[in-house]
Parts: C-alpha cells; structure tokens; sequence
C-alpha cells in the first residue's frame, strides 16, 4: 500500500486495444467452442491485430449508458476525469459483441434455431441499451461451405436471418469448423477489428460533439476530460499519431486550469498522466527527443506548484514518481532498440528520482513529527474504497470551490495523510530507485557516478539501520575513492562507516576504519582525529569506545550493550588486520641494507616505522617475517627487549635487525612476506600486517612524487638523522652471494689456436687465504652450453706429449690438486686440440675448501683457428683450386698436400704435392692446381661430394699435423647440350675475326636448336644471325661467325641465344657459362691514321 | 559556483562557495569526470592533437550545470555553476577557463612546485577568487 497512491494506474501504462467481447461460447464443455478461443487467444504476436477479447456470456450484463445530457448549462463538473473511465473502455464496455452460434445452412431445424438466434441477439442488443457497440453473429457450421454463389439456399437462408437479427450483411459470420481453424479466426478478427475501429471512430466524434455546449468558464476541467477521451480512443483506435495531438492539447489545458491549494493533486495527477501518455507516445513514434523535450517542459511547469505546503512531502513523491516512471519509459523504449549514450541515458532519471524521494523523506520527517499516536485515517477512508476522481482528496471529493468547504474536516484530512506519510518505507524506496540507476550507469560507462550512488545508497541503508548492507557497499567503493585519490570523499565515507561499525558493535571493521581516518588521507580536523584514536585506545584495551557523533540516541544505546556483551565475551581478543591495500595510520617501510650479502656477512634489515595520529602510539611487538622461516627469530622486537616501542606522531623510527645467513642458502634469495605490528596486549592484540615489505595504498605515489620533488634534497641535507620518509625506499628481498674467494687464478696461452694443434694453456694458481686451502679441485675444458658440434670437436687433456685422440673429453672435472698453503703457487699445462675452427670459450674452474666454506672462482679464455675457403665446381673437365690461407701468427711448415676424390677422377696423373716443403707465414697464401673430371652422373641435379684435401703441417716445434679439409660439395647438372667456342685470344678493330661455335648434343635424342645472335654495339659480324637447327645424338654441329670489332678494349662479344623449342624449360642459361663473354679488341695502326685524318677534316 | 582543476584524477585544486555542502560538490566535480574521460577518449581517436581544450556543457543535472576543459596534458578544468545563473554563457565559461589555464601554467612554471602536488599558490587563488566575485 505504502508507495501506491502515486503508482500510475495499470490502465494508464497499458497499450489500449480494441475491446471484442465474444459470447455465446461455452468454453469449458464444448471442445469445438474451446478450440474456437483458444486459436483466438494463443499466439497473440504483434502480426496479429490489436483486439482484447473476452468471453462473456450472453446475458451478461454491460455497464448502464447514462443518458444522454442533452444541456451543459448547469452542469457542474466535480473532477477532470473519473478514476473508472478507463477501465471501462478497456475492458467492461466492448467496441462489438460477438454471438456464436451453432448453425448450418441444412440444418432440419432451421426455423425454431433462426429464431432462437434472433432472440439471442436481442437479449445481447438490450444489455447494450444506450451504447453504439457493434453487434456481429458468427455461425459454427459443420460443413466447408461452397464458394459464394453457388449455394442458392445458404444465400437465401443468410438473408432470412440477418432480417431476422436485424443485421446488416457485413456482420454475419461463418466459421466452418474444419482443418483451417486459425487461418478462419485470423480472417474473422481482422474483420472484428474494422467494425472496432468504427465504433470507436463513432466515439471520438460523439465526445467531439459535445464541445458545442461548453462554455469557457465553468466547463474548464471538461475541456481537458474531452480532449484525454479523444486521444484514449484514438489509441484504442490504434490512431496513435492522431492520440498524440489530443494529447498534447489536453496537456496544454490542463495549464491553463486554475490552480490553487484544493485542486494542485488534482491538476498535477492529471498532467502526469497525461505526460506519461505523451512520452509513451514519442518513444513508440520513435523520436526520443520530443519524449525528453516533454518531459523536461513538464518538470520546469510543475517543478514549483508545490501545493500545500503541510504536505509538501506529497510534491516530493510526486516528482519522484514522474522521474521514475520516464526513466522506466526511456529503459523500455532501449530495450526495443533505441540507443542511449552517458549523458543521456534512464539512469540520471532513476537518479534525480531517488533525489526527490529522498527530498520527500526529509520532509516526511520534518512534516510529520507531530499527530495522534494512534492515527485515525477515518477522513481517507471513503464508501466506495476509492475516489471517484483521479488526485482528489477522500474527504471532499467532487469539490471544485477554491476554499476547502470544511475547515476542521481538511485539518485532519491533512494529519491522516502526514500520519500515514510517516509508516512509508522511504529508504526501501529510495535504494530501490538508486539501484536501478546504479545498473543504468553501469551500463553506460559511468564508473564514478556508479560509486557515487552506491555511497548514496550505503548511506541510506545506514539509515535505515541496515548497517551491514550498508558497510558491505561502503566498503566496495572505498577502494575506488582510495586508489583516486579523493581524500575529502574517502574520509566522508569511512566516518559514515565507522559509524556503521560502532552501531553494529563490529570490532574488526571499527578498528580498520579508526586507523584509516587516523591515517595522513583522512582530512578529518585534529579534535576529531584525537577523539578517535582515544577510542581506538579503548577497544584495545578492550573498553566500550565512546559514541560517534551524530548517531540517533536510541541506537546508541543498542549500541552501547551490544558492545558491553562483545566485550564481555570470552573468546579471541586477537585480530589481525591486513593493511597494505589501505591507509592506516601507522606507515611501515622495512628494507635490506644492500641488495646482495655475501655469506659471510652479517644480513642487516631495517624496519621503519612512522605514525600519523596525533598522540603517541606504543606497540608491543614487531616482527618480520622472512622467506626462509628459520631466520624470522632474529627478526623479532618484544616489549620485554626494553627498548623504545611508542612511537611519536609525525617522526619516523627506525629497527634494525641483522642475522647470519645459513651456507645452504648460497645462490638464493631472502624476502620479506610480511611485517607484523601488534597493537595492545592484554585485552586485545591486534596485529597490522604489512605484506611484503611494507608500504600501503598511497605510499607508491608518495614515493613516485617525492622522487620528482626538487625539495627532497635540499630536506635531507637540513634533517641528517631524519630520513625524508617519502624518498625512504623498500627493499623487500636481498640476494646471499657467494664469500670473495681469496686465490688467485691466472691463465697464459697465446692465442689462436690451430686447428688440431694440441694447444697449451698455463694455469697459475696462487692462494691468498690466511689459513690452507685444502681439497683444491680444476675443472677445465670447454664451458657448457656453446654449440652442441663443438663438445665434439673440442678435446681437452692435461697430458700434452701426443696427439690426444677423440676419446678425450671436452671438459675436464674436478681435478684433484692437492692442498694449497698460503701463499702457495701451483701451475698447470692444460693441452687443447681443437678439430674444427672457431671460437670457443673455455670454463676454468678452481674449487677450493677453506675452514667451513666452499669457494669457487671462474676464469674464461678463447680460442681462435684458421680456415680454408671454398669453390664452386661444375662438370666437365674443371679446375679445382686451393687455397691455403695462414692466419696463424707463426710460420707454418706445409709437409705434403694431397686430394682424396670421391666423385671425381683427376685428368692428370698423380704427381707430388705442389707446395711440399712451403713455409707459410702470416697473411701468406699458398695455392694448388688440379685438373679434375667428372664422370657422367646415374642421378642428375644432384650434389656431389668433391672429396677431401689432406694438409700436413707443423708450426714451429709441434708434431707433424694434418689437417682434413672437406671439399665443398658441388651440384651437378647433366646438360643436354654443350657449347665451345673456338677464337683467337684477341681481335683488332676493324679487323675480322672469325668465331666457331661448337654445340654438341649430349643426349640420346635428336634436340632441335634454334640459335640467335642479339646485336652488338661493339661489334659487327656476318653468320646466320637465327637458325634453327637439328643435332643428331652424339654428334655436334659448328656455326662459324665473322666479327668485327668497332671498338678497342675489353668488348662483349654478342650474346648468342639458344634455346630448344622441344623442351622449353631447360635452363639454356647455364649454357652461356660454356661461351666466352668478352674478348680484348686491340687498336690498329691505321685505325689511328684514320681518326688523325678525321680530325684534320673537321678542323679546316 | 566551485572550481577545480586536477591532474590524473585526483584533485589539485579544488575550492567552493559557498563552502556548506562542499562535499556535495565534490561528488559533482568526481563523477563529472566519468563524462571527461569519455569525451577524451573520443576525440583522441578521431583528431588527434588538434583538440578543442574546452569541453562545454558535460552533463545536465536539475541544480548545476557542469563545465569541463582539459590541457593538452590532460590536466582537466571543471567548473560546476548554479542552473539559475543564466547570466553565464558559453563564452564567459570558455574565458574563466581560459584565465585558469594561464594561471595553471604559471604555477607549473614555479620551479618550486612539485608537479602532481596539491596547489598551494596565491596568485593562483587570487585568480580563482576573482572570478567566483565577479559571477557571484
């Protein structure tokens, strides 16, 4: 009931449709008549036409016509419009009556049932007396009737029986009753529906009819019931554009009504309907804008007709409710696919709602302290349980005079209604609006205006004393004021917390919330903050803090004995309380002194800790806990230690801790999980934990200004034993590293090495130690995690009188060397034979043991080689050259060279090494020559491995080494034709010079040629410039050319194109490679003679 | 009539008149900034540098009408006025905003200011003051 008497009435938000009511329908025995109604009830989807129907049965009896008033003259309106009216229209007074009845054109007995029908329809007729509502009769046939005109006796028969009725033709039906039910009824209704709309069309021009009889003065409300009846059929017309104009006339004479304190409800209930009306209107029609604009005229017309103000609380709801039910419009209307946006969405309608409910809520309880304590709302009640006008008041309904007509009768009208105010749910009311704007804003990125209205909502949860829901919001949206940095706000919302938290005795949250509007964000006053921390004080010492200010006293005193039975309890008096992700009012910033420690050295940890409230506060421990768990004992302050535990508001204290590192933890690293501080002792501990190494929701943008601040050095210089606390960093973790190892370990080699030379490399190692190192171990050899070929081209030995073989490992482990005195100096020859080139990186590493710690060390070295080049090589008798590079820094002695072919067959025979007994120095070159062939290929296009070239080699007093080097690998292409040219070794200008092609066909098959000589500027030639020709398996054709060189030096002969037109895709380029490109042209003697000659012409 | 200026969302500056109900315009100048933001991100995508400062009008609300402008370096101006005072049009809110910038940067250029501190200047307060007079 609360909130209902400004709820809109349902038949105001409803879309009207037609009103059909069908009788004669027994719907509960008969299954034909069932299935009739239920093909016209289900599956009403929007294809369908707009009609309501409603079975009835035949006599039922319709609301009575008034009769018609024939003059206005006396008439004297009492209300704008009746609260039954449109009820009525909807659902009591149909636009058309159906009868159904069971009748075939055959049917025996056709006589009594035609009459039967008549009577029927006039039973129906005289329940309508008075009205214009249609009268329709639809015939149930058993049988498919034939196509009109063929049944002589059903034409015949229907006519009989519309006489009978007194029907017209368009309003007797036939409903076979076959398989084609709904496609029947569909028909059926579209016709129900025109004779609706006729009905309702003969409405709107009987109400329009009036018009001529008012006059201005006295018949102002009807003018306004007029154009709203008009408009409401309209709409149950389906007419809506028409509906929105009467409605919007209607609106503007509602303004122009006179008001005052009697009939504001009045006029106000009536604009708002009309409003919604019109709103409801723009939004089908699509144009937002025109909903809004409306909507806003409304508001700036009625914002200030408060009416009475003893009542001023009902404006209030009044406005709420307009607000609400737009937003409630504007979210239906996005839902059908209209588009808001932020600044324009239903959610700042829900919101400005709940701001008038809120407004209401505060009047209602300025407005309605007083009255009877046992309320009589005998002046609300009325005979018929409601009004009879819509915004009238119960005890003077219909009065239209501007004075109230009975003084004392309105006075306690007015006291029952503040009376009945008073048991309204205001808070439900308004969170429920604030949560429907919530999800609106949600919904359209509004995240502040969200946490905005929550706090709203917290606040009116605390209201009504639903401190628990209250401080679960609160609390949600804290964190968002904390992490903007928003203090003002944040301590708005922790001081409404905090008295949630004292109301409902909750120690936890009470205690949270004090450090916090302790703490350097809360931008509470200094007598306030001193208040505070004095009650925090007490509940640690387990004491009933003092009130908070502000709190209604008969809660207080709810509050006091739920705290006094808290305390009271048995049970843990321990809390602990995380705080880093708020802002307490005890800051903590704990560091390691350095990043590393060797293990030798003792840990040092500092703790910092620095208060902001304004008293001092003493704690009775403080503790740091630690990865490793088994250190945590060295890191713990307790009040037995004696030493300085309070700290003093606004100065920074400081902790030092320092602990030995345990051996095992070399190579590790320590963190901080945590730093515990506990507040009281006897009573109620509480801890504060840190996590990690302290700090807290605001600390990390203090540091991060403090950092940019010009100030911060200027302020440490003036405050030496006072560190800036904003520039003190956190150090949360700390590396154990290794002792320094006291020996020194030198390596000598001269690099590079080469390749398979059993190289050297000295190893000095000298201790430094005070004391013997024992058990001193070499690990050397090649370090791990290189190329994976090069472990196995690498061979490390200590013995370096031979040649190591393979079997020798790349590493070298754990060599034991004995003890080492101080000062002692131990050299090693470490031998390194390398079997391929490049660089590789050495590991040495010497481990020693000394007193109880282990010590290592690491040295690295590289090593350098030398390597031989490459070539490329086709088939046919070919040149393979090598190529002996020395990159080595010493004289090389070459011993012998040979080949080892694979592939391959030498065009020569054997002989010795061409660079026997060569001795290469650095930088120098030594080539060798060899004439090789290669056999005709089973596989073509493939890679052919050349073979090897073996070198035997010795730097100055090695042994004899030789060196394997693989030859590359050549492709080999088996070519259908080869091409030699025959010319001389060079031509002279102008002089010819006769060119022999050779081409041999090389394959089985005849291969056809085509040849083409491309033109040259250098030369000109006489030949067959293109032919085509055919070369028989085997044999080889010649082409002779006559060229003559036009210009000297180094010419490009023409390029000779062939091509075989049989097979296009093989690559006749590699054909050119066969043919010299170039040859020198020399000058001639009387080419001079001429250009002199030349030149002796131009000149005269 | 209350003025702020902030920078990364938390308040630098932030003075009201009258001074009751401040917090109630705190809250306005808060969750004005959801609208800020938004309009930020818009234009960023679609111009670019070449951005209008002023923001105009940012939201409607029954009371106030609430004014934005945002620096280049995204230091955002909000000026919250009574919805009565119609004697504000879009140009003088353009001009107060305006002033402030100029006054803004001058207190930047103080090479004692800590940038992202609290503004704690008299020249800037003096301007502030000026402007909440001489509107009313």
């Amino acid at each position: 009931m609360a909130g209902s008497q400004w709820e809109l009435p349902p038949e105001l938000c409803c879309r009207p449709m037609a009103f059909v009511a069908l009788t004669g329908l027994d719907v509960v025995y008969n299954a034909v008549h069932r299935a009739i109604w239920d093909a016209f009830c289900a599956n009403r989807r929007a294809d369908r036409v707009p009609i309501s129907f409603k079975v009835l049965p035949g006599d039922h009896e319709y609301p009575k016509c008034r009769t018609k008033r024939t003059s206005y003259e006396w008439y004297i309106p009492k209300g704008i419009l009746k609260t039954g009216w449109m009820n009525k229209h909807l659902n009591l007074v149909p636009a058309l009556v159906v009868l159904f009845y069971e009748l075939d054109w055959d049917d025996p007995q056709w006589k009594e049932k035609q009459s039967e029908c008549a009577t029927k329809v006039e039973i129906v007729r005289t329940s309508l007396q008075g009205r214009n509502t249609k009268v329709a009769v639809v015939l149930i046939q058993k049988k498919t009737p034939l196509p009109p005109g063929e049944d002589l006796v059903a034409s015949e028969r229907a006519a009989a029986l519309c006489n009978a009725c007194d029907l017209s033709g368009k309003s007797l039906f036939v409903l076979p009753h076959t398989d084609h039910l709904v496609g029947y009824i569909i028909r059926l209704e579209n016709a129900f529906y025109e004779h609706a709309q006729t009905y309702y069309y003969t409405e709107i021009r009987r109400v329009k009819s009036h018009k001529e009889f008012l006059n201005k003065t006295t018949h102002q409300l009807l003018f306004v019931r007029h154009q709203f009846k008009i408009a409401f059929f309209s709409e149950l017309k389906q007419d809506t554009q028409n509906a929105l104009k009467y409605y919007r006339t209607a609106y503007s004479l509602v303004h122009e009504l006179r008001a005052h304190e009697t009939n504001m409800l009045e006029i106000k209930t009536m604009a708002g309907f009309i409003n919604y009306k019109i709103c409801r209107l723009c939004f089908q029609h699509n144009t937002p804008l025109d909903a809004i604009a409306q909507f806003r005229k409304h508001i700036d017309l009625c914002k200030k007709k408060i009416g009475s103000a003893e009542l001023a609380f009902e404006h209030a709801a009044w406005m709420s409710k307009q607000f609400q039910s737009f937003g409630e419009l504007f979210d239906e209307a996005i839902k059908l696919g209209l588009t808001a946006i932020q600044t324009q969405n239903p959610g700042f309608y829900y919101q400005q709602a709940a701001c008038y409910s809120q407004d209401r809520k505060q009047q209602a309880q300025q407005l309605c302290q007083g009255g009877a304590s046992h309320p009589s709302t005998e002046p609300l009640d009325t005979q018929s349980g409601g009004l009879d006008f819509y915004g009238q008041r119960p005890w003077r309904q219909g009065h239209q005079s501007i004075d109230p007509p009975d003084a004392e009768k309105e006075k306690t009208g007015i006291l029952a209604l503040q009376i009945k105010e008073r048991d309204v749910p205001h808070s439900e009311l308004i969170i429920a609006l604030l949560s429907n704007a919530v999800a609106q804003f949600k919904k359209y990125k509004c995240p502040r205006m969200k946490s905005h209205l929550m706090v709203q909502m917290g606040e009116e949860y605390y209201h009504a004393k639903d401190y628990t829901k209250a401080l679960k919001l609160l609390d949600y949206v804290m964190c968002d004021y904390r992490t903007e940095r928003w203090w003002g706000l944040l301590t708005a919302i922790l001081t409404t917390a905090l008295r949630c938290a004292y109301l409902m005795a909750s120690v936890k949250d009470y205690i949270i919330y004090c450090m916090e509007l302790l703490g350097r964000a809360s931008t509470l006053k200094e007598e306030q903050k001193s208040r505070i921390e004095k009650n925090l004080i007490r509940v640690l010492m387990n004491e009933v803090p003092d009130a908070e200010p502000e709190c209604d006293s008969s809660s207080i005193s709810t509050a006091r004995s739920l705290w006094s039975d808290r305390m009271s309890l048995a049970g843990s008096k321990e809390l602990t309380i995380e705080v880093q992700d708020y802002i307490p009012f005890i800051q903590c910033k704990a560091k390691f002194q350095s990043p590393s420690f060797h293990v030798d050295q003792p840990i040092q940890l500092q703790v910092y800790l620095r208060a902001d409230c304004p008293h001092p506060v003493s704690f009775n421990k403080l503790a740091v806990s630690l990865s490793n768990q088994e250190y945590n004992q060295w890191c713990v302050l307790e009040s037995s230690d004696h030493r300085n535990m309070s700290l003093l508001p606004g100065k920074t204290k400081l902790y030092n801790f320092s602990f030995v590192a345990k051996t095992e933890d070399v190579g590790k690293k320590i963190e901080m999980t945590g730093v515990e501080l506990m507040l009281g002792s006897e009573g109620r501990c509480v801890f504060v934990s840190w996590r990690g190494a302290g700090g807290d929701a605001a600390s990390a943008h203090e540091a991060l200004q403090a950092g940019r601040s010009s100030r911060q050095w200027g302020r440490c210089m003036e405050a030496r034993q006072e560190p800036d606390w904003d520039s003190l960093s956190m150090q949360h973790s700390t590396m154990i590293i290794s002792r320094v190892p006291k020996i020194s370990v030198q390596l000598g080699h001269q690099p590079p090495a080469l390749n398979n030379e059993m190289y050297c490399i000295n190893l000095t190692i000298q201790s430094q130690e005070q004391g013997i190192a024992t058990d001193v171990k070499l690990t050397a050899g090649l370090k791990p995690g290189q190329d994976a070929n090069l472990s196995q081209t690498t061979h490390v030995t200590l013995d370096g009188s031979k040649v190591c073989d393979d079997a020798a490992p790349a590493l070298l482990t754990d060599v034991p060397l004995g003890d080492l005195k101080p000062g002692e100096k131990l050299e090693k020859c470490v031998f390194v034979k390398c079997v391929s080139n490049g660089p590789r990186v050495f590991l040495f590493h010497v481990a020693y043991s000394i007193d109880t710690t282990v010590e290592g060390r690491q040295i690295v070295c590289k090593c350098h080689k030398f390597e031989p080049l490459d070539r490329l090589v086709v088939d046919i008798p070919f040149l393979l050259m090598t190529d002996i590079l020395s990159s080595s820094p010493w004289p090389l002695l070459l011993d012998s060279s040979s080949l080892q072919l694979l592939a391959m067959t030498s065009n020569t025979p054997q002989r010795q090494s061409q660079l026997q007994e060569v001795v290469l120095q650095t930088g120098e070159c030594a080539s060798e020559c060899f004439c090789l062939r290669c056999p005709p290929q089973t596989n073509s296009n493939s890679t052919v491995a050349t073979g090897q070239y073996l070198i035997s080699w010795r730097s100055a007093d090695s042994p004899l080494i030789q060196t394997t080097v693989t030859l590359p690998h050549v492709i080999l292409e088996s070519i259908p034709l080869y091409i030699h040219a025959e010319l001389p070794s060079f031509g002279r200008v102008r002089e010819s010079l006769s060119v022999r092609y050779h081409i041999e066909n090389r394959t089985a098959l005849v291969q056809e040629v085509e040849m083409a000589v491309e033109p040259s500027d250098a030369f000109m030639f006489s030949g067959l410039k293109q032919v085509r020709l055919r070369i028989l398996p085997g044999s080889e054709q010649q082409m002779l050319y006559n060229y003559y060189p036009l210009m000297a030096g180094y010419q490009t002969l023409p390029q000779l194109n062939i091509s075989l037109p049989r097979c296009p895709n093989t690559n006749t380029h590699t054909l050119r490679r066969f043919l010299p490109q170039r040859i020198f042209v020399k000058v001639t003697k009387s080419w001079k003679c001429v250009l002199t000659t030349e030149l002796a012409v131009t000149g005269i | 009539m209350n003025y702020t200026s902030r920078a990364n969302n938390y308040p630098l500056y932030i003075r009201s008149v009258p001074t009751q109900n401040e917090l109630k315009f705190h809250y306005t100048v808060h969750t004005s900034l959801d609208v800020v933001e938004e309009k930020i991100s818009a234009v960023g995508k679609s111009l670019g540098d070449q951005r209008e400062l002023y923001l105009g009008l940012l939201y409607p609300t029954e009371d106030y009408k609430v004014y934005g402008y945002v620096t280049n370096s995204k230091v955002k101006f909000v000026i919250v006025v009574d919805s009565s005072n119609t004697s504000l049009r879009d140009n003088e809110i353009r001009s107060m905003f305006r002033k402030l910038h100029n006054s803004f940067t001058d207190v930047m250029c103080n090479p004692f200011h800590n940038p992202g501190d609290q503004i704690q200047s008299k020249a800037f307060d003096g301007i502030v003051s000026g402007m909440m007079v001489q509107t009313g």
